[in-house]
């Protein structure tokens, strides 16, 4: 693709409508206590949260365990019921749909899941595994159905023969194609992918990562990309937001993010990072403790408990997410 | 100094010559690890990288005779730990190296601590295996072991149980059980893979600091080339079995020979570079049971595989200085019939 061609499909990405909107979004799980097992408290899980995702863009999310970035994903798709919050797919409000028009949108998004091996159900063949969104939402020829997802398989590297087969005759890699075949058989607008990668070895992990970008620019998909791994997230994403204890701390383009994180706990999450080259060896800034219990959040800013930066105001007043430059967004006093 | 531990001092601690181990799979033996030999020098950091099923994991199980009872078993070459061949060793003897000489930690801390006694009691465990000492003495040394591995409020968490502990905690307590005795060489498992990257960092850090106060050597495994650049001197690639390239920490990262390391390396995504798209390996491991007799086990994946890569079985070979790499791209000064002759 030459320089030219980059830039125009970086423009024609700004005029891009947004897809998803997601704002102040909340998701709590109840904690069950005492002898009528009534609620005595909250796990915040997601905490007021709000991004938005344009048409064919892909955003990262980032966080460490716990953080609340796979809850984010599941409270999007609606797999879990959000405590408030809004959430805005393709123009229409989806936060309190229920039934079949729930049924319905659900045919837009699509989730590939982590574990390869937990997410496809042994007992089926790989074909019927792949054709049952379809036939869920539509009735349509057998014959044509079956073709249609042999085509599917070879799309992602798969054989036709694959079809016959079952999960537990494929390697993790192998799996997690299947995963992104079921994903695609709806022809989604967004898939939201929940560290898809994390279960594979590097090499595997290269060829899916290669492929999920193949397939964006083929079917025009929009990604939310959930992973731990920053390295991971910032070779996938156009925006990455950073997550800490359920909030958004950091949203910024992926090239900000890297050169300029402004956030102390992005700066410590990249501080972090192994690099795979011993003239790197650098001063890490490395934390001192766990992150906190949700069931327990820390007052005022979620992260001063650990920040090597906090100041007495930290403990008291909860920074909100403000942009401080063009299409930076950060949580913090000191900015 | 004795002249005993003048001459020890000049052996490498651990010495590994051409060790095999197999698995038995339906009553016949497969090898897991074939003919893999190296050496651990006194207070240096071995990484050994490779992806799952490359027998990293079975090779350190076999050092420690860890190995599942009746399904594996270590089916030739020795293992010198300070020039004694350890490898016939019974359990008796054994049990005076382990957690004493050698120590091992796991990749995951919650299932190999034991759930129903505190921690305190786990570590004391270890003192009073293998030293002279009473039961308060132990648990004394247990709250510094626990203090030393940067554990807070360490009097109280003396007391309590595993669960009771973060993934991070736990990892630390697993150290301080390990170096609880001062052992010589620290086998560690992946030590930090199940933990997140900023409690990773501090693993890191501690078991770098604890290598330097207790002059210590560790055998580092792990599928993360870039724990291995931040803490190792030396560094073994494995593929199936086998150590395709070994190398100081800087010549591997700056030169990687083999191809199965380059492409290694090429295929994760890197911070501080923009690339559209990564470099892949097609294809898969073979399995044991299929694994080729001759020829290189690579050569079925390899972009640079030639017709001879398929007959000869390379040699771990001194390229230059000490980068020593097992393929016959770097064998092209042989004489020819000497390279059919390698097999």
């Amino acid at each position: 693709m030459t320089t030219k061609e980059l830039t125009d499909r970086k423009n024609t990405k700004k005029e891009r409508e947004n897809l998803l909107e997601v704002k102040n979004l909340k998701t709590y799980y109840p904690i069950h206590g005492g002898f009528f097992k009534r609620v005595v408290g909250n796990v915040k899980a997601v905490d007021d949260i709000s991004f938005t995702i344009k048409k064919g863009e892909t955003m990262g999310l980032v966080g460490e365990s716990g953080c609340g970035k796979s809850t984010t994903g599941r409270t999007i798709l609606r797999l879990i019921k959000p405590t408030g919050g809004q959430i805005i797919f393709d123009g229409e409000d989806i936060t309190k749909i229920s039934g079949s028009r729930l049924r319905k949108a659900r045919q837009d998004f699509q989730m590939v899941f982590q574990d390869p091996y937990a997410s496809l159900n042994p007992m089926q063949m790989v074909g019927d595994i792949i054709s049952e969104p379809i036939k869920n939402f539509e009735r349509r020829d057998k014959k044509e159905l079956e073709e249609f997802v042999k085509s599917l398989l070879v799309r992602v590297g798969l054989p036709e023969a694959a079809y016959y087969k079952y999960a537990h005759e494929f390697s993790g890699g192998q799996r997690q194609r299947i995963g992104i075949a079921r994903a695609l058989a709806l022809n989604p607008k967004l898939i939201i992918a929940d560290e898809p990668v994390s279960a594979l070895d590097v090499s595997v992990q290269s060829q899916v990562l290669n492929l999920l970008k193949d397939l964006q620019e083929e079917f025009d998909l929009t990604y939310l990309f959930i992973a731990h791994d920053l390295s991971v997230v910032k070779h996938m994403s156009d925006t990455i937001g950073v997550m800490y204890l359920g909030n958004l701390v950091e949203v910024a383009s992926n090239k900000d993010l890297y050169s300029e994180p402004l956030h102390p706990y992005t700066q410590a999450l990249i501080s972090a990072i192994p690099e795979p080259d011993p003239k790197l060896r650098k001063e890490r800034i490395v934390l001192q403790g766990d992150v906190p219990s949700p069931a327990n959040p820390p007052t005022g800013c979620p992260f001063h408990t650990r920040c090597p930066m906090a100041q007495e105001i930290c403990s008291q007043e909860k920074p909100p997410l403000k942009e401080v430059r063009p299409g930076h967004h950060v949580a913090c006093v000191l900015y | 100094m004795t002249s005993k531990s003048a001459t020890s001092l000049q052996t490498p601690l651990l010495e590994v010559r051409n060790l095999q181990t197999g698995f038995k799979i339906d009553k016949q033996y497969y090898n897991a690890v074939e003919g893999v030999s190296f050496t651990v020098d006194r207070k240096q950091i071995v990484g050994i990288v490779g992806e799952s099923g490359c027998g990293k994991s079975v090779m350190s199980l076999s050092i420690m005779h860890l190995l599942p009872k009746g399904i594996g078993k270590v089916r030739g070459g020795e293992i010198l730990f300070e020039g004694t061949d350890i490898v016939g060793y019974n359990e008796k003897k054994m049990n005076n190296i382990r957690g004493k000489d050698i120590s091992m930690i796991f990749q995951e801390p919650m299932t190999s601590l034991n759930p129903v006694f505190t921690i305190g009691y786990q570590i004391s465990e270890v003192l009073l295996n293998h030293q002279d000492i009473t039961k308060n003495e132990a648990r004394a040394k247990a709250v510094t072991l626990l203090k030393n591995v940067g554990i807070p409020r360490a009097d109280q968490i003396v007391d309590e149980y595993p669960h009771q502990l973060s993934g991070g905690m736990r990892q630390r307590v697993m150290i301080a059980m390990a170096i609880a005795c001062q052992p010589k060489l620290l086998i560690a498992d992946e030590p930090t893979t199940a933990l997140d990257v900023t409690v990773q960092a501090q693993i890191l850090d501690l078991l770098k600091n604890i290598q330097e106060v207790n002059d210590m050597s560790i055998m580092l495994i792990t599928h993360d080339l870039g724990v291995v650049a931040e803490i190792c001197d030396v560094v073994l690639v494995m593929y199936a079995g086998k150590i395709v390239e070994r190398a100081t920490v800087e010549d591997l990262f700056e030169n990687p020979q083999h191809p199965y390391t380059q492409l290694l390396m090429q295929a994760i995504p890197k911070m501080e570079e923009e690339k559209e798209r990564l470099a892949t390996i097609e294809g898969l491991v073979p399995s044991v049971k299929d694994m080729p007799e001759v020829g290189c086990r690579f050569a079925n994946r390899c972009p640079k595989a030639m017709p001879e890569c398929m007959q000869i079985t390379p040699r771990l070979e001194d390229t230059k200085g000490g980068h020593e790499v097992a393929c016959l791209l770097y064998e092209e000064s042989w004489p020819r019939e000497e390279r059919v002759g390698a097999r």
